[in-house]
């Protein structure tokens, strides 16, 4: 992804206009005055607003006010739901698009999966809290089916869907299509001949795993679960209209304090907004880092 | 290998129900809305209502507005990067992934600090800049994806070759980028249109937090308030989003290099 295009090729080509390249920034003004203006400068303000108290002199007390045990608590329901989340989704998304691409399925298994996969990757907030809330909330369909076909109610033996495993579970209606997106070009890389070759020397179907298959996949596979985890800690809409303020994730507690200032305190919302950048980049750093690992491997 | 094929076909079943279940079981839910007989009377209910149509009007007219601006923002961009700029392009793509590493609600959270009525730049004081905010918000959200389309179709082609064959034929900068490198990634720009669409038409978050008439926050109010509607409209939310990406799939059919959908 990040090797310079080689269509263009070097710049020791002299192209005719040489002379006149130091005005050639010219042309990403735009571009550059658009991301400071919505990306980097609103993102900067916040996190030196964290750094502020009211009067605007410096401080580390909104950040250690953040231990406070109501914001630590949601904190760790959000880590909590999009880990779960993100682990379901890795495993499960793996499995599909394993099995799709070398499960020695019918050809058509393959461009359907992946079809469906961008469909439900895009499928989430509103609607999908409200498909959750039709399927299996308490007057839901599939909590119904099991209520009259077997007599068993999964609200007795204490599921809810307005908690962390009903929210872990939606959340892993889109986790799971964009598991099969980012990994099916890694699988693809899977050169048949390496399993070929195992087995000819004799590698049972665990040592193949062990050996070979697990040390080439697994930077793909951490970094697409941490790519999930952020996709999940980010989420505002479906936690919203599925458990109204019922769970505290940060993100609702984000979500009330920009809207009236819940914390009574607008300095400890810049420093919330400060620890969830820190998180998401944290992990997003981390699955650079092993993209680029994998990239050596998978081509 | 037979029990290995059969390992694959139960776990693409396991994905198919999950897939589908939810589905069946929000349109089962949507029929219910008269005692004892399934009925469409919920679909009718919500289009009938006039907030319907006056926040899908709004939803759409505003992605399509995100649509331009995002297309006039990142292929200049993309263009110029790869026919002049190449050594900027890690910075551009770090700042085109910078979206995906920052949350929505800590973006919009951001813009309502320095955009605020009484700021430099007031673009909340009234109800046509807040349009306009949200419009650049949904630029920023999109732009991930908008750019690394754009991308993808910039690299398949050979910008140079052409570049330098229309400057030959007296073309200026606004000719070259409307009249030949536009047309030439135009099935790129189409996917990452599609994609936008699907993404601002019911976005949530940034809409409420300022505070607009979108279809998002409207979905929100009837699900706090209705029991059958919402799940009508979901099925209606879900039929757009599969229209998208379905319209991405025809137009990118045969072209290498389109990841319509990834992240």
């Amino acid at each position: 992804m990040a090797e310079v295009a080689p269509a263009t090729g070097p710049s020791s080509a002299a192209p005719p206009w040489v002379s006149e390249v130091s005005w050639a920034w010219v042309g990403v003004v735009p571009f550059f005055v658009f991301a400071l203006m919505f990306l980097i400068l609103p993102t900067g303000l916040l996190v030196v607003g964290g750094f502020q108290d009211k009067g605007g002199h410096f401080t580390l007390r909104n950040l250690l006010d953040l231990f406070q045990p109501t914001i630590l608590n949601s904190y760790l329901i959000s880590i909590k739901v999009s880990a779960a989340s993100a682990i379901g989704g890795a495993l499960v998304g793996f499995a599909l698009a394993y099995a799709a691409i070398t499960g020695g399925l019918p050809r058509w298994v393959r461009p359907t999966l992946m079809t469906f996969s961008g469909v439900a990757s895009n499928f989430a907030g509103v609607p999908l809290a409200f498909a959750f809330l039709a399927t299996l909330g308490r007057t839901g369909l599939v909590t119904a089916l099991l209520v009259h076909v077997f007599g068993f109610n999964i609200y007795s033996i204490g599921f809810n869907l307005l908690s962390f495993s009903g929210l872990t579970l939606t959340y892993m209606y889109f986790q799971i299509p964009l598991m099969v997106l980012i990994m099916a070009p890694a699988i693809d890389g899977l050169r048949r001949e390496w399993r070929e070759a195992s087995a000819s020397l004799g590698a049972s179907t665990w040592e193949y795993w062990r050996y070979i298959a697990l040390p080439v996949l697994w930077p793909p596979l951490l970094g697409a679960t941490l790519l999930l985890f952020a996709n999940a800690f980010g989420a505002v809409a479906t936690a919203y209209a599925l458990t109204g303020s019922s769970l505290n994730i940060v993100t609702i507690v984000l979500y009330a304090q920009i809207r009236g200032d819940v914390l009574h305190n607008q300095n400890l919302g810049y420093a919330l907004a400060l620890g969830m950048i820190l998180i998401t980049g944290l992990s997003n750093a981390a699955y650079i880092w092993l993209r680029g690992r994998g990239e050596r491997w998978l081509r | 290998m037979k029990p290995r094929r059969l390992g694959a076909w139960l776990v693409i079943v396991f994905g198919v129900l999950y897939f589908f279940v939810p589905l069946l079981g929000t349109f089962e839910f949507s029929l219910r809305l008269l005692r004892g007989v399934y009925s469409v009377a919920a679909y009718r209910i919500v289009l009938a209502d006039p907030r319907f149509a006056a926040t899908v009007t709004y939803s759409t007219v505003l992605a399509l507005a995100t649509i331009v601006m995002g297309v006039a923002l990142v292929v200049p961009t993309a263009y110029w990067i790869q026919l002049r700029l190449p050594r900027m392009r890690p910075v551009v793509e770090f700042i085109t992934l910078l979206p995906l590493v920052i949350p929505a609600i800590v973006l919009v959270f951001g813009y309502l600090r320095i955009y605020n009525s009484s700021s430099a730049l007031p673009l909340t004081g009234s109800a046509r800049t807040t349009d306009l905010l949200l419009m650049f918000s949904y630029v920023t959200l999109a732009l991930p994806y908008m750019y690394r389309a754009v991308d993808n179709g910039l690299r398949a082609i050979d910008v140079r070759t052409l570049t330098e064959a229309a400057q030959s034929l007296g073309a200026g900068w606004s000719t070259i980028l409307l009249r030949v490198i536009l047309p030439n990634v135009r099935v790129a720009v189409l996917s990452g249109a599609f994609l936008t669409f699907a993404i601002v038409i019911g976005e949530f978050t940034m809409a409420s937090l300022l505070d607009r008439p979108a279809f998002g926050p409207y979905l929100q109010l009837i699900g706090a308030n209705r029991a059958y509607e919402p799940a009508a409209l979901s099925i209606i939310s879900f039929a757009i989003t599969w229209a998208c990406m379905g319209l991405i799939q025809i137009f990118t059919r045969g072209v290498p290099g389109q990841v319509a959908g990834a992240h």
